[in-house]
């Protein structure tokens, strides 16, 4: 608590302390979000330049994780909507740099291209939901958390980022 | 809901498959410490006045504003 005082006075040592306490976590969620190791370091990097910035309106009384991953997903959301035609999920491979629990090798190589090229074409707000919730499992509360948005939203989105990827794996001849 | 819908996310995660290592390969204080030095654009302050200067202008003479916008 004190070291968040401090923080939000302005202090630089204590903003070091967070960022070497808070980086990695700061990192994990954005790189589950972009799955770009390297837009994720510089998302990290981005997102606590604005908490220190913004340093004189932190509340130390509300968690400075919270706080953190709120900022990391907005930065995340616009990384994606303005990389949008770039979007390595696009092409059904992520960067040779990520690392990603194999996918399943029964699934043929097509139909692991074509559902990444459908996922790659949700629109950001639903693919951001869909990865942490599909992919990544993280519990629904906490993506609302981050997204700044309820519950029931974050169901709604996901739905509809299902019902959106049935409809094009369809039309590509993929069977869900 | 349609029961294919229920198969999507499934497929979805076999296909694509969680980030596996999601941990920080590099501590990134040096480049945060190089971002929080790196000076701040400022405006001299000349450039500030001509711009109050343009607004007055405007404000003054608004039949200008369109004679302005044509150029561009």
């Amino acid at each position: 608590m004190e070291l968040l005082e401090q923080f939000a006075r302005g202090d630089a040592e204590a903003f070091e302390s967070l960022f070497r306490q808070f980086q990695g976590e700061v990192y994990g969620w954005i790189v589950r979000i972009v799955r770009d190791p390297g837009a994720a370091e510089d998302l990290t990097v981005e997102t606590f330049w604005r908490i220190y910035r913004a340093r004189s309106r932190f509340d130390p009384r509300r968690g400075f994780g919270p706080w953190a991953r709120r900022i990391a997903t907005n930065l995340a959301l616009d990384h994606l909507s303005t990389r949008r035609n770039e979007t390595s999920l696009e092409d059904g491979c992520p960067p040779a740099c990520l690392r990603c629990s194999p996918p399943d090798p029964a699934l043929a190589a097509d139909v692991r291209r074509k559902v990444a090229a459908a996922f790659g074409r949700l629109p950001v707000k639903l693919r951001v939901a869909a990865t942490l919730a599909m992919i990544e499992e993280t519990p629904y509360g906490d993506i609302a958390d981050a997204l700044g948005i309820s519950i029931g939203t974050v169901k709604s989105r996901v739905f509809r980022a299902v019902r959106l990827l049935r409809g094009d794996l369809q039309r590509m001849g993929v069977e869900p | 809901m349609n029961p294919s819908d229920e198969r999507v996310p499934d497929l979805v995660k076999r296909a694509l498959g969680p980030v596996a290592d999601a941990g920080l390969k590099r501590d990134l204080w040096p480049r945060m410490r190089a971002r929080m030095d790196r000076p701040a654009i400022r405006l001299p302050w000349w450039d500030w006045v001509l711009v109050a200067a343009i607004l007055l202008c405007f404000i003054l003479f608004p039949a200008a504003i369109p004679a302005v916008l044509f150029q561009f």
